[in-house]
């Protein structure tokens, strides 16, 4: 009996098991102490949507082998540079999708770029990837410090009124703000959906998902399985991990223009320098290990973690009126699970 | 009461999960005596210097039976720090000493000398005590001079030529005092010549003060010219025990070797395999692979042929299929029917006709945590572009193709899967090294290299194995070159076998050769032995 609970435990993952026993009780809570169920709803299923591409950039870097892309913060950087020039350019006439659809098309060519040298980086320090991975995303957080405030963006919107440099957030109502949440966007009860957005997660997903059937991604996927069953068969395994390395930074670009879209701002300066962490956290939770990963995982783990975050704010704040409670929450929860996964690693399946 | 054995083992059993590794074997050694113990891979000395000097590995897999006595007494020795606690001292074979140390440093690690300081006399602490350098110098000098080393005891480690890093853990081991037996585990595998010679002359000089010395080897010249007494194991059972005098190094190999089973071979119909012409020419092919070097082979593969490679292990017959497939750097040429492969090129192999099953079935063979059909089908996929439909300037495998071929692969190699979903790591050894022979034939080689295929799986998979490959060869003619350690698998299918030593081909025989040829060629001897007859 007890052997027969274990398998399935083991097979349903004791992260997700505790993380949804908790999303399960904090939604039950809240509906007890009188939250309103129908915004906390909304809410939801709305950050499901913005993060979910930023942790759907987890599944090329996990499948190529490099582990979770604790760099993220590359391409998101590429993500905010893109649409800062979109913006700076005026390129948010309706037929760009209000400057979206340039957006992304701008930081395709950036995050290319990085990608491929930060690729070639990881192919020299094999091993230690997300250590350096995750100091390469501080460092270039720290670096784009610099370039906010140099780089010569003339925009009013975007710069201080007075002094140099580029604001902390950038207003995107004259641009793209909200875009996709609008398209074919409805409300059940109370509940807002906004189609246009999900529509585009769930396409990144497929996407992946037909890459990761293809044959460079099924090439990209043995390297990262077994480098040595993948040398014997002929296929490249450092090339590989670039191209798993420069997907995954265009994910993070499109994702962070997604994630801005939906919240209304883009973020500059020290918002980047921790997003790797939640969307890594996401797909863990999901039930990827650092070697292993599949869109499902990507779905699961956006909803509960996000889930998770955006119930308890509310319920923490309810429960416990002085303090900042919900934010340790958050810190608890994120760094505990990415903490279970890394222990995990290299053991068992 | 002058002591007649200083180590005596008798009846000694050990079998792990049902495989008997020792069969009842006897050893005896006398005070000041060079004890040669020698046999084939896997004949079970390892098992039994196991045994010996207690190693967790045999209590924990259930212990053994047999008695063993020290000094003429009966000892149970449940740990090698006991067997350290009763004299018996041992060699590694590979170094066990730390490069940043002193020579002196590693000679006395873990048994320093100390003396008293302020702080241990007042807080009575033993671990807080100073080291006594001098006294550990002139210790460690005294252990030097005894195997007449007469290196400074205070140089580092790191950077010493390997020589003299073995005398250094020699010096380790009789600066224990009691030491009674010194067991030398391989000691001049990686030794030149010269300094081999000058180990044995250490030996001896040890074994004049008082000290046995049991010294496992393969290389048999020096056997005569080091040992007193010799032991030969096979297959876990005691061989024979020989002296000196009595026996010569031609003796010695046949019975290393034996003819273990009858060899109901595939050759009667091989005669005349040469007219089919030359499949694959190797000439001065050199690999760098760690721990299986080879240096220049020049080899000439008939077509059709069941061609063996043996040999000891780390002589090098594995680097040879591992350096034309190219996973390891090599040097030299392959002309693969008359025309010269790319070198260190895996894909240019695979794709004029080379497959490879691979000695490492775990690491290099399969993709564990993947399903049976895509282990099959995935090199040739990557290779050939089979299994893939194109939509568009898209492609997406072809789940029905792979479904199909897999299914076909399993019926006609009998893989027992539960279905082609199934992850390779849940079988078993026999049928995931079926599922790496079945993705090396999806590639329809011409020829196919198969190492070690029978390694790590039970007795009766084996045959399966074995007859499959003999199958292959009649049925499809495909050529066959096969790696293995275990000669009378070689000898069981093979028409010819090349016996691989020092990263060299010593020689070439047919199957039906004697076993002194081929205990002489795992040797290395054969060569000096026919050079000598030649004069």
């Amino acid at each position: 009996m007890i052997e027969v609970i274990k398998k399935y435990l083991n097979m349903f993952g004791l992260p997700r098991l505790i993380i949804t026993a908790l999303f399960i009780g904090i939604c039950i809570t809240a509906i007890v102490i009188g939250l309103p169920v129908s915004l906390l709803a909304s809410d939801v299923i709305r950050r499901f949507g913005m993060f979910g591409i930023l942790a759907l950039a987890m599944v090329p870097s996990i499948q190529s082998g490099t582990g979770p892309n604790f760099a993220l913060p590359i391409g998101i950087i590429c993500g905010l540079l893109g649409s800062l020039l979109t913006i700076e350019f005026g390129l948010t006439s309706p037929a760009l999708g209000y400057g979206f659809i340039s957006a992304v098309l701008i930081s395709l060519p950036f995050a290319i770029l990085s990608g491929w040298v930060y690729g070639i980086l990881l192919n020299k320090i094999k091993g230690s990837e997300m250590l350096v991975a995750t100091y390469t995303g501080f460092s270039i957080v720290s670096f784009m410090q610099i370039g906010w405030v140099t780089l010569p963006f003339t925009h009013p919107e975007m710069r201080w009124p007075i002094g140099q440099g580029l604001r902390v957030t950038v207003s995107l109502d004259s641009s793209f703000g909200e875009v996709l949440n609008r398209v074919w966007g409805f409300s059940i009860s109370g509940v807002y959906i906004p189609t246009g957005l999900l529509l585009f997660f769930f396409g990144c997903c497929g996407l992946v998902w037909l890459f990761s059937r293809s044959k460079s991604g099924i090439e990209m996927n043995i390297a990262g399985a077994n480098p040595k069953f993948a040398v014997a068969s002929g296929i490249n395994v450092d090339k590989n991990r670039v191209v798993g390395t420069i997907l995954s930074t265009i994910i993070g670009a499109v994702g962070i223009i997604v994630y801005s879209l939906s919240f209304g701002y883009l973020q500059l300066y020290l918002a980047p320098l921790y997003m790797a962490f939640p969307a890594v956290a996401a797909v863990l939770i999901g039930g990827a290990s650092t070697s292993k990963v599949k869109i499902s995982h990507v779905l699961i783990g956006t909803f509960l973690f996000q889930g998770l975050l955006t119930v308890a704010l509310p319920v923490a704040n309810q429960m416990f009126p002085e303090g900042n409670l919900s934010e340790v929450l958050r810190m608890i929860v994120q760094n505990g699970i990415i903490l279970y996964a890394l222990t995990k690693m290299g053991g068992g399946v | 009461m002058a002591i007649e054995y200083v180590l005596q083992m008798k009846n000694i059993r050990k079998e792990y999960s049902g495989n008997k590794v020792l069969k009842g074997v006897d050893l005896s050694v006398k005070p000041g005596e060079i004890h040669a113990l020698i046999g084939e891979n896997g004949a079970g000395k390892s098992t039994l210097m196991n045994v010996l000097f207690g190693m967790p590995v045999i209590h924990s897999t259930g212990g053994f039976t047999g008695e063993v006595y020290i000094d003429d007494k009966k000892v149970d020795i449940k740990s090698p720090f006991e067997a350290m606690k009763m004299g018996i001292g041992m060699v590694h074979q590979e170094f066990m000493l730390i490069p940043n140390f002193t020579i002196t440093e590693n000679i006395k690690l873990n048994r320093e000398i100390t003396k008293d300081n302020f702080v241990s006399r007042l807080s009575k602490n033993e671990r807080l005590k100073t080291l006594n350098t001098r006294a550990m110098g002139e210790d460690a000098r005294k252990a030097l001079s005894r195997i007449g080393l007469g290196i400074d005891e205070w140089v580092m480690v790191a950077g010493l030529p390997v020589g003299y890093m073995q005398f250094i853990e020699i010096a380790r081991e009789i600066d224990k005092t009691g030491l009674k037996l010194l067991v030398f585990d391989e000691p001049t595998a990686v030794l030149t010549e010269s300094e081999a010679d000058n180990l044995i002359a250490a030996m001896r000089r040890l074994a004049a003060t008082g000290i046995a010395i049991l010294f496992i080897t393969h290389r048999l010249s020096e056997v005569l010219q080091a040992a007193d007494n010799i032991t030969v194991l096979r297959d876990g059972e005691l061989a024979a025990a020989r002296k000196k005098e009595d026996t010569n190094v031609i003796e010695l190999a046949e019975i290393m070797v034996g003819r273990k089973i009858d060899i109901t071979s595939k050759s009667e119909q091989t005669e005349g395999q040469g007219d089919k012409g030359v499949i694959l020419e190797i000439k001065n092919l050199s690999v760098d692979m760690p721990g299986e070097k080879v240096n220049g082979v020049d080899l000439e593969i008939a077509k059709g042929e069941i061609f063996g490679i043996g040999g000891l292990a780390g002589q090098g017959k594995v680097g040879i299929a591992n350096g034309i497939m190219g996973l390891y750097p090599s040097k030299g040429e392959v002309f693969f029917k008359g025309e010269k492969l790319n070198p260190n090129n895996t894909k240019d192999a695979l794709n004029k006709g080379l497959a490879f099953v691979s000695e490492d079935r775990r690491g290099v063979g399969l993709l564990l945590d993947s399903s049976v059909e895509l282990n099959i089908a995935v090199t040739t996929m990557k290779v050939k572009d089979k299994y893939l439909k194109r939509i568009g300037f898209f492609n997406q495998i072809d789940s029905k193709g792979i479904r199909e071929h897999a299914d076909k692969m399993i019926k006609k190699l009998d893989i027992r899967c539960m279905r082609p979903q199934q992850l390779t790591r849940q079988l078993s050894g026999g049928n995931q090294q079926k599922v790496c022979v079945a993705r090396a034939l999806t590639l329809d080689p011409e020829v196919l290299f198969v190492s070690e295929p029978t390694r790590g799986i039970d007795i009766g998979a084996k045959k399966l194995v074995l007859d499959l490959l003999v199958k292959l060869n009649k049925e499809l003619g495909m050529t066959i070159i096969m790696t293995s350690s275990e000669l009378v698998e070689l000898r069981t299918i093979c028409d010819r076998i090349a016996i691989i030593s020092g990263g060299k081909v010593e020689g070439i025989l047919k199957p039906s050769d004697s076993d002194r040829n081929f205990g002489l060629m795992m040797a290395g001897e054969y060569r000096k032995m026919q050079s000598k007859e030649a004069i």
